[in-house]
């Protein structure tokens, strides 16, 4: 389906003071453009999520907001240093947040897993060295 | 062409200067300077009332009812906000207040503490019932609940569906006047005292807030009657008796005092439109999905800091801490019977609506069209957000050009580049003639 809208929002490792700036623009665009009700509500939860995992947990990466007539999609790339046991990763409870994280009120280990249960279309590659990428689309009814 | 909604803020068009000070305060960017004049945008303006604290030439105003007008009805009630109390220095008992507006011309007296008192246990009932969202939201500050309908409409699901506390205590007063002078409802007007216009707004158009009709008649500013009172709050000698509220719903007045009130255990109160936003933002990103109530105040400090006050919010709300410390411990579990909640009317008449700010086009297509060709002029502005535009800032100057209010040449930035352009052409132009 045709590409309507896309910008890509660059997300810094451990750069608390910005964290949660690109998912906080993500939402105001959506509404700009007449997204609404549960699907803003879905897209604001994985969105923030997401954007904290590339702080929280990679070595830097990018978040890219792109919609489509009937569907908004986010995608998640990271640099690294990608995730070691998936399974274990998306199990709800699961973190290897650091103590700074944890101090500040993150490493529930609900994030994937709530990522997972709020987009229509999950998806998550991972290669412990390189990086990890996720797709998450949301349709637009 | 949708219909104008009231506002009790308006503009005074003599006395505004066309400077830019409101245009850069407003929380909602509902503010545009336009041919010398500041113009307020209907849809976004809560009337939350923080650009007549900014307004050195006090060209914004809030239009409420003045005293005389209370003549119209033969008998008529006042119904302070707890908040008046906090007005005066020293205060030891609410009732040197209830009598003093006696003295200046209403025939009751009825405490909208009271009404918190009420509404305080009506919301603890209703916490009790099961699937509610988390958390729940305050529905008492009007300006909160209109930034809800404009900024967070996914959000309003959360927002407790019981009536303000000015709401159930006019129509609590109304009904016990009527029963002990045998009088007609119509023949009694009941006045709320203001802190601030967002309430004034919420009972000349009760629609937008859930309710078909307010109880209350009108409401007077405080600022109005702080001066006619303190004369004779300052007379006055004994305590008279009275039924009074309790510590809870004066408590009220000053920010966490409602949730100390009604859940304790597990709230949060924000206080100041800035930070009520951000909290929003955390609750829309399910960041506060453990907490059971949220209380919202548009002003610093909760109603003691309404733009209506007289006293200055934090020696206001040290005045009501000194007065509630010397009430009796008393909760409204204990003093609000339940067959008070179940007689009087506590739930909203219909839910609140979504009122967003309007998407950049109907069409989809159309709207990213527009949010591209936005993000170009953002990339051609300065980024000083300096408002001399007339926008509140270059991204609110761009989306004003893209939805047809403005053009770039508004921008003075961009404007005199092009004129300096333009004078290296002319003067290049006389160069090539001279040779
Ligand atoms: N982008 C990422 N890069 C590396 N590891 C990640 C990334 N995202 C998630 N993880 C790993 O998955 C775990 C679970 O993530 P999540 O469910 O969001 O919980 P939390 O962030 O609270 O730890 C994290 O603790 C981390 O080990
Ligand atoms: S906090 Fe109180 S005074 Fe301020 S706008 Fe809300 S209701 Fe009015
Ligand atoms: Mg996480």
């Amino acid at each position: 389906m045709e590409e309507l809208f896309s910008t890509t929002y660059p997300v810094a490792q451990a750069d608390y003071v910005t964290a949660g700036k690109a998912s906080a623009d993500i939402k105001r665009r959506l509404k700009q453009l007449g997204v609404g009700g549960d699907v803003l509500r879905r897209v604001a939860v994985a969105s923030y999520e997401v954007e904290l995992n590339l702080v929280i947990h990679s070595l830097g990466g990018e978040l890219t907001l792109t919609v489509f007539p009937d569907a908004v999609q986010l995608v998640s790339a990271d640099v690294g240093p990608g995730i070691r046991d998936l399974a274990m990763a998306m199990r709800e409870g699961y973190s290897t947040a650091n103590e700074e994280a944890r101090s500040l009120g993150f490493g529930a280990g609900m994030g994937l897993p709530n990522m997972k249960r709020n987009a229509d279309e999950f998806d998550i590659q991972s290669e412990y060295g390189k990086g990890t990428t996720i797709t998450m689309r949301f349709r637009l009814s | 062409m949708e219909e104008r909604r009231y506002h009790s803020v308006r503009l005074d068009k003599d006395r505004c200067k066309g400077c830019t000070n409101c245009l850069r305060h407003c929380p909602t960017e509902a503010i545009r300077v336009r041919d010398g004049r500041a113009h307020i945008l209907d849809n976004l303006c809560i009337d939350c009332g923080e650009c007549i604290r900014v307004c050195e030439y006090h060209a914004k105003v809030a239009f409420t009812d003045s005293l005389p007008n209370i003549k119209a009805y033969k008998y008529t009630i006042a119904l302070p906000a707890p908040t008046l109390y906090g007005q005066f220095r020293g205060l030891r008992n609410p009732a040197y207040v209830l009598e003093a507006l006696k003295c200046i011309g209403f025939d009751d007296v009825f405490e909208v503490a009271r009404g918190a008192d009420v509404v305080t246990r009506a919301i603890r009932e209703r916490m009790r019932e099961p699937n509610l969202p988390k958390p729940m939201i305050s529905s008492a500050c009007p300006a909160c609940v209109r930034l809800i309908q404009v900024r967070f409409p996914e959000l309003l699901d959360h927002v407790v569906d019981i009536r303000q506390p000015m709401e159930v205590a006019a129509e609590i007063a109304r009904a016990e006047f009527c029963r002990k002078h045998g009088c007609e409802p119509e023949d009694v007007g009941c006045f709320f005292i203001t802190p601030c216009p967002a309430k004034m707004t919420a009972i000349r158009t009760p629609q937008p807030l859930g309710q078909e009709k307010s109880e209350l008649s009108g409401a007077i500013s405080m600022m109005e009657l702080y001066g006619l009172l303190l004369p004779h709050v300052m007379k006055m000698q004994s305590d008279p008796n009275f039924v009074p509220a309790t510590r809870y719903g004066v408590g009220w007045a000053t920010s966490n005092g409602e949730a100390s009130a009604v859940f304790p255990d597990n709230s949060l109160s924000v206080d100041g439109i800035p930070n009520v936003i951000r909290v929003l933002e955390e609750v829309e990103n399910n960041k506060l999905n453990e907490l059971t109530y949220l209380e919202c105040n548009a002003c610093v400090g909760g109603c003691v800091g309404g733009p209506l006050t007289f006293e200055n919010n934090y020696v206001a709300k040290h005045a009501i801490r000194n007065l509630v410390k010397q009430m009796p411990e008393i909760h409204p579990d204990s003093n609000v019977p339940i067959s008070m909640i179940n007689k009087y009317k506590m739930r909203l008449d219909t839910p609140l609506e979504p009122n967003p700010v309007a998407a950049l086009d109907e069409s989809m297509t159309e709207a990213m069209r527009k949010m591209k060709r936005m993000n170009e002029i953002v990339a051609r502005l300065p980024g000083y957000d300096c408002g001399s535009c007339g926008s509140p800032s270059c991204a609110a100057f761009a989306e004003d050009i893209v939805r047809g209010y403005s053009t770039e040449m508004q921008c003075i930035h961009i404007m005199r580049d092009r004129l300096q352009s333009l004078a290296a052409e002319m003067l290049d132009l006389a160069q090539t003639r001279r040779e």
